[in-house]
Formats: C-alpha cells, structure tokens, sequence
C-alpha cells in the first residue's frame, strides 16, 4: 500500500488556461478517496499529472515519499499505479486476453505466466474464455470495463486510479462495475483514488472525498457529511446531484 | 495586419513546426536502436507497410514503365532516337520514377493509416495507456513502424523496378516493335550499379520520412474526428511534400550536381 501526497500543485497550459490553481490533498495507505467535482473542473487534469502524463507548472506530487518530478525513480513510481481510464483504453489490435496480458509482459514475466495471470484477473472480474479471443469493439461497454480492470489490476499495483469509472454504463451495469470495483479494491487491499462527477458512486465507494471547484479542492470529508458541512458550492452540487437522481427515478 | 508581421509570424511557425518535427524524429530513430524491442510490432509493421503496398505500388510502376517507353518513343522518333528508348526506361526507373512513384503512393496509403491509427489512440487515452502501463510509446508506437518504413521502402522500390521496366519492355515488344533480344540486350549493357543503388537509398529515406510524418501528426492530433481527420491530411501532404524536397537534394547529393 500507498499514500499519495498533492502539495500546491498547479497546472496551467500553453493557451494560458489555469486548471488547477494550487492542490493540496494526502491520500492515506488503503484509503479509498473519491474527487468529486463538475465536468471541466480539473478532475482528470489532476489525475494526469499525478501518472505524469502532464507536467506540473507548479507545486509537487508524492508517492510513498517519491517525487513526480523524481526522474531517477520514474520506474519505480510508475510501477505503484494502474489506471482503469474513463474510455477504458483498451488496445484496439489486441484481442482481450492479449490486453490483459500485456501490463504483465512488460514485467519480464514468461509468456505462460503471463497467461495464466491475464486468464485469472478476466476471471476474477467475471469474464470468460469465450471473450478472450475477441476483440474490444466486439464487446459490450460493460464487458470493456471489466477487460480494462482486469489490465489495471493484473500487473499488482499499489494504488488502483478509477478515472469516470462507470461514464456511459446504464444503471445497472455502472451498479455492477461499482460493486467489482469496491470488491476488487478490498480484496487486494490497495490505495485507490477515483474521479467521478456522479454522488452515488462516491458515497458506494469512498472512505473520504475532495470536492474540487474551480481549480482548488473546497472540501474533504466523509460523504455523509456533504450534505450540511457549511461550504456553499458542495452542499448545493450534493442537492443537484440528488435532485437529478430523483428527476430520473420520476 | 501588417503583412510583413504576418509573414515573419508564419515564417517562425514553420520553423518551430519544423523544429519539432526533428525533434520528434530524433528520438524515435533513438528509439530504435534501444531495447526493448518489440518484434511482434515490427512484423506487423513490415507487413502493414511493406507486404500490402506492394499491389498498389507494382500497378503503379507497371503503368509508369508502360508510359515512359510510349512517350519516349513518340518524342525520339522525331530525330530517329527511338532505339534508346529501353535505356531511358531504365534509368528514369530506377533513378527517379521507381523510388518517387513508391514513395508517394506508399505516403498516401501508410502515413494517412498511422497518423489515423495514432491519432485514435491518442483520443481514446491508449497511447496514455501505454505509459501507465511501462510502455515508452516511442518504442512501442513509433520504432516498429520507422523500422518498417525504412527497411520495407527499398525492397518495395526494388521490386518496383523491375515491375516498371517490364512493362516497358511489353509495350515496346508488343506496341513499339522492339525485338525481345534488342530491348534486353539494351538494359542489360546499360545497367549502372549506382543507378539503382542511389534510388534503393532514396527509398529508405522517403521511408523514414513518410512514418515520421504519419506518426508526429497522429501523436499530435488534436481531439475530435476534427483533429484526427486533419492529422491524416497533414500528414500525407507534408509526407509528399518532403519526398520531392529530399529528392532534389539527394539527386544532387548522389550524381554530383
């Protein structure tokens, strides 16, 4: 397990866009910590410059101690995180099981071993055999997901990232992802950090959340405590967010 | 605007561009020559750029020979020059046409793919993807193909060759009423080594050049079918481009002009 540490990091791009204005934010060992924050607001930006995807203006990011900026230790920060990406991400010329086995291959590991590992994760997340030959597109959105988890978690990550985790699953497909996912985090007892715009799956799968607003994080807590904790931009996305919960069972 | 401000503004544009194109060449050449290597990618580059060009690149060398001996013809029968027709189909093949032809053809086919097939990539978070899981992208995306365009590019343009000067010769044996034993007779004692070696060289720099092309656009496409669409269109237009730039200068380079 391990812990993340956000210190006044800043992101802002060439066009002069200032993203995010100034994080700060520790993530503990086996916490499970949700952002939550409006569509545009930086959520994936932060998520990209802690995988040092973007480069950060300003500030830093540690993993166990290990800078972000640490080039020297790029290889073992790297190896702490996997990512189960908003689009899933997954290789379009490689069957499923080839996806899966991927991550693992670049451990070194021998070709039979790296089967064996990529058929029990695709197990383990409740897909078969009768998938592994296929391809991404001749799936399902859900199948996709669960193919892409078992990618993320077959190379024994540290801290599992869950960017949009169930975007463009209906109810109760995105219900059954949530669960794999909570399950999943559990079972292999690692630090997870997702981003979501969607209330319900931050209070099914947060020990805590941040909300971010604006570029800066305005609150972090217990979600239970959204709902009165005295900050005007959260307890107002709390009631919207319900409020379209409702709307939609109507 | 101030048009001399706006011509140093795009002068300064196409210098940076160009600037971060070598960039972005320097190190997937790099990139190649550090492990790890991915083969399965290599040989499915080879086949992707080499092997499936191959039909569209020989109808168009076969064309090509046919209608260089006809024109040749038509215009050396004017001051009875006619019998040199085989050998200006020779070197205008294995010089010029064999290894200009290919390489426009094979820019239209594969740098218009990879930039696509990276621009895709890029917008569906794979090439992201790649980095989280380990995988330098250079090596992985960029490598295999620069690889492939340039080892693939000669053997294309070699086969190209003897495509283009066969049709030749069936045209002139056929149409033109050169005998067999003449027409052959004729290549074979006008063969010069350099001719075709400087245009197997060409080649593999067209080849180069092409991927580079097709990979930079498609890494740096922008977001949206918008982005990705214009990625495929610069790609192949810059890609055609540099062909004949480099052309020129290697002509140059290689028969001491």
């Amino acid at each position: 397990m391990s812990n993340i540490v956000f210190d006044n990091v800043k992101k802002s791009f060439d066009s002069g866009l200032q993203v995010l204005r100034g994080i700060s934010l520790t993530v503990d060992k086996g916490e499970s910590h949700i952002i939550l924050g409006r569509s545009g607001c930086g959520k994936s930006v932060l998520l990209k410059c802690l995988l040092s995807i973007f480069e950060l203006t300003d500030g830093d990011i540690f993993v166990d101690g290990i800078s972000v900026k640490d080039k020297k230790r790029r290889g073992e920060y790297m190896r702490k995180f996997s990512i189960l990406f908003q689009g899933n991400a997954l290789f379009d010329s490689m069957t499923i099981l080839e996806n899966a086995m991927f991550g693992v291959k670049q451990l070194g590991k021998k070709n039979a071993e790296c089967k064996r590992i990529a058929v029990e994760k695709l197990e383990a997340v409740g897909l078969d055999e009768s998938v592994f030959d296929l391809y991404p597109a001749e799936i399902s959105g859900g199948m996709q997901k669960r193919a892409a988890l078992a990618r993320a978690i077959a190379i024994e990550p540290e801290i599992l990232l869950f960017d949009e985790p169930t975007s463009g699953l209906d109810p109760i497909t995105g219900g059954m992802i949530c669960n794999l996912l909570r399950d999943t985090v559990r079972k292999l007892n690692v630090t997870a950090l997702t981003i979501t715009h969607d209330l319900k799956v931050a209070e099914f799968l947060a020990d805590r959340a941040s909300v971010l607003n604006d570029g800066n994080i305005v609150w972090t807590g217990h979600t239970k405590d959204m709902k009165n904790c005295g900050n005007e931009f959260v307890e107002d996305f709390y009631r919207a967010s319900n409020v379209i919960l409702d709307n939609k069972l109507r | 605007m101030n048009p001399i401000a706006t011509l140093g503004h795009y002068t300064l544009e196409t210098l940076r561009e160009i600037g971060r194109v070598a960039i972005f060449a320097a190190k997937g050449l790099k990139s190649c020559f550090v492990p790890p290597f991915f083969w399965r990618e290599i040989f499915r580059q080879i086949m992707q750029i080499g092997f499936y060009s191959l039909p569209i690149v020989g109808l168009t060398a076969f064309f090509a020979g046919v209608v260089i001996a006809l024109q040749t013809y038509v215009g050396f029968t004017r001051f009875n020059a006619e019998g040199a027709v085989a050998t200006v189909v020779l070197i205008t093949i294995t010089r010029e046409l064999g290894p200009v032809f290919a390489g426009l053809m094979v820019a239209g086919r594969v740098s218009s793919s990879i930039a696509a097939e990276l621009g895709a990539m890029k917008v569906s978070e794979q090439i992201d993807a790649l980095m989280t899981l380990r995988v330098d992208p250079y090596k992985f995306l960029v490598a295999p193909r620069i690889i492939a365009g340039t080892l693939m590019l000669p053997i294309l343009v070699l086969i190209c060759d003897i495509i283009g000067i066969m049709g030749g010769f069936l045209i002139s044996v056929t149409r033109l009423e050169f005998s067999i034993g003449t027409y052959l007779a004729q290549t074979m004692n006008n063969f010069v080594m350099m001719d075709l070696v400087s245009g197997l060289v060409k080649a593999a720099f067209f080849g180069f050049t092409l991927v580079v092309f097709g990979c930079y656009y498609g890494f740096n496409s922008e977001l949206g079918a918008r982005g990705v669409g214009n990625a495929t269109t610069n790609a192949v237009v810059f890609a055609c481009i540099c062909i004949f730039i480099l052309n020129s200068l290697l002509t140059a380079l290689f028969f001491g002009i």
